[in-house]
């Protein structure tokens, strides 16, 4: 009996694993098992995400999103707060607002707030991870390493692959830029934009893949 | 999920001063539908709602098969094997002057990851129409790279086959159909599978190269005729009745034989011509010379000396007057060189551009083999030098690729030339 209740208990942190490992990484699993086995959950340990990806931009172009499902597969309320990323001088939880056809993005206040066993989409056109002041091009077809640091102060990393994409063109008003607009990197008419990192978009290609 | 979606409403509404959201919007429409249980979730069920529809009376519905698959990952590569799907669409791409080998990388990392999601029935990465990805309806998409994007990546991998044929008197090729860096081979039952799935590939390619030329072709639709029924061109004969069996060690001999490049072990190589058809001269021939073209019959596609599709061609079979029963000019006789090894695996489709006043319409020939140089040249030679379809039948395109070996989940196609 005491055996194989140990074995499903296994076969349920094997299979948590598994689903960390399709949903392109989670939670630091070393740090968070041994915190496991000693003292009570953080944050972190209920953090998934699902298809987590990054829009391709050039560092000129200055700022990006972040977007996937997350998943808080624990038992009480998740907030994530805040988060870095390698490349991004400045990170921000971001929403959108809708007026018309018009859409602008604002910091949201209080972070990400996760209900138990809830998920919540980051979307272009909705909630999302926004990557500022850039210190390189962000090349389509590499990674990009996002970290996530929950209220608890518990942290969570994971990989998002680079994608082209010509959406996500929110503009932006407020946070520290102040009445500077920008957007999510204007695509108009040409390749630049989608951080290529050929060499034809001034970006310093040398720099632009070293994000794996 | 239905919580969560309602509580995103409202903080949509909130933030937008009272105003309808992108999102409530979205939500209102799917309750429009009328539908109880609706928050269970956006599009995807009132997808299902709609596909869920009663037939009509009277109506017999076939089985549905949008939602059949075929796996992308494996040593070799979806496409070549699979049974030919109803549509088929071939893109070329040129990669941009400026992509160097570690951009060819990130782009078949890209292409690979759609083609892996999208195949089976799970919506690109970064898809914008992720509704048009629920029924891959046996989507496969197939990559092959052409001497340029070898060269590019490594001048010492590249084949000795891989390039354009040798000429041939016959064809009146032109440049608006050949070579190119990067082919897509992309095939469903369901042509709007095809088409979204070219715009996905196309889309995210778009960083690193721009389309050469896009040709599309069709065979008959899915469920008319049973699986495995070899496939008539327009000018109605039965083609390709001579093909190796997928499976069979003679396939595997002439389509994956091994001794190229390392980094094609477990690849081959696509030859694709476009062969325009004169569909109006071939209606001044009458049916019995139209089976002594070819050399078989029309009904069945039997030799022209036997009963059925499959029977062996005799080529010795003489008739009452002393000659060869298939004649000396007929299209199989011609085909054939004797050699063993001197074979191919065709999967052609289709092609109609006619609008009633100009326009072309003809064969996309596809050909699989080991080395087009030892295997396709030798035949096409000797149908250049004599082969009455010759008179109806041009081959104004000519392409071909290199189509390396399949990848592993997480990998992508071209692994092994861009990391080998």
């Amino acid at each position: 009996m005491h055996q194989r209740t140990t074995r499903s208990a296994t076969a349920a942190a094997l299979f948590a694993l598994a689903l960390s490992a399709c949903g392109g990484g989670s939670a630091e699993p070393e740090e968070a098992q041994a915190e496991q086995a000693a003292a009570e959950a953080t944050a972190a340990d209920g953090f998934e995400i699902t298809d987590p990806w990054v829009k391709a931009v050039t560092q000129d172009e200055g700022m990006t999103g972040v977007f996937g499902e997350i998943a808080n597969t624990s038992a009480s309320e998740m907030t994530i707060v805040s988060a870095t990323a390698d490349g991004a001088d400045t990170v921000e939880l971001h929403e959108v607002a809708m007026e018309g056809t018009d859409t602008t993005m604002t910091e949201v206040e209080g972070g990400f707030v996760i209900p138990a066993g809830e998920t919540y989409t980051l979307e272009p056109g909705g909630y999302h991870i926004m990557l500022m002041q850039l210190t390189r091009d962000l090349a389509a077809g590499n990674e990009l390493t996002v970290t996530v640091e929950f209220a608890d102060g518990s942290t969570a990393s994971f990989d998002a692959p680079i994608r082209p994409y010509t959406g996500a063109n929110e503009e932006y008003e407020g946070g520290s830029e102040g009445g500077e607009e920008h957007d999510m990197g204007d695509m108009e008419g040409d390749h630049s934009g989608q951080g290529d990192g050929s060499g034809e978009d001034g970006g310093d290609s040398g720099d632009g893949y070293g994000d794996e | 999920m239905a919580d969560h979606d309602s509580e995103d409403a409202a903080h949509d509404s909130g933030a937008g001063g009272g105003g309808m959201s992108r999102r409530g919007l979205l939500l209102g429409g799917a309750a429009g539908l009328g539908a109880a249980g609706i928050g269970a979730a956006g599009a995807t069920a009132a997808h299902r709602l709609v596909g869920g529809a009663e037939p009509a009376p009277g109506s017999e519905s076939a089985p549905l098969h949008g939602d059949r698959t075929v796996p992308f990952h494996g040593r070799r590569q979806a496409g070549v094997e699979t049974p030919p799907q109803s549509h088929a669409t071939f893109v070329a791409l040129d990669l941009d002057d400026g992509a160097d080998a570690d951009a060819v990388r990130r782009l078949m990392v890209i292409l690979s990851d759609n083609a892996a999601r999208l195949t089976q029935g799970v919506p690109a990465l970064t898809d914008t129409e992720p509704e048009l990805a629920e029924l891959p309806a046996r989507l496969t998409a197939t990559f092959g790279f052409g001497r340029g994007l070898v060269e590019r990546v490594n001048p010492d991998a590249v084949p000795d086959w891989l390039g354009p044929l040798p000429k041939f008197e016959q064809d009146d090729l032109s440049p608006e159909w050949g070579e190119a860096d990067l082919l897509v081979q992309v095939c469903a039952d369901d042509p709007v599978t095809v088409s979204h799935t070219v715009r996905m590939l196309l889309r995210d390619a778009r960083p690193f190269s721009r389309p050469r030329w896009s040709q599309s072709g069709f065979r008959r639709a899915h469920g008319s005729q049973p699986d495995g029924t070899t496939m008539r061109n327009l000018m109605g004969q039965v083609d390709g009745t001579a093909n190796p069996a997928p499976g069979t060690e003679d396939f595997d001999h002439l389509v994956w034989g091994e001794g190229g490049p390392h980094w094609m072990a477990g690849g081959t190589s696509l030859v694709l011509r476009r062969i325009a058809t004169d569909l109006d001269t071939w209606d001044e021939i009458d049916r019995p010379a139209r089976e002594a073209v070819v050399g078989r019959r029309l009904d069945n596609g039997a030799p022209l000396t036997g009963e059925n599709e499959h029977d062996e061609v005799d080529l010795e079979a003489t008739g009452p007057d002393g000659l060869t029963v298939i004649p000396s000019f007929a299209h199989v006789r011609r085909a054939r060189t004797g050699d063993p090894d001197e074979r191919i695996f065709r999967r052609g489709y289709n092609y109609d551009l006619r609008d009633g006043v100009t326009g072309e319409a003809g064969l996309l020939f596809a050909s699989y083999q080991a080395d087009p140089l030892r295997q396709f040249v030798p035949i096409q030679r000797q149908l250049d030098e004599l082969d009455l379809l010759n008179q109806w039948v041009t081959a104004v395109g000519s392409a071909v690729f290199a189509v390396p070996p399949g990848c592993a989940e997480g990998g992508y196609v071209g692994q092994s030339l861009l990391e080998g």
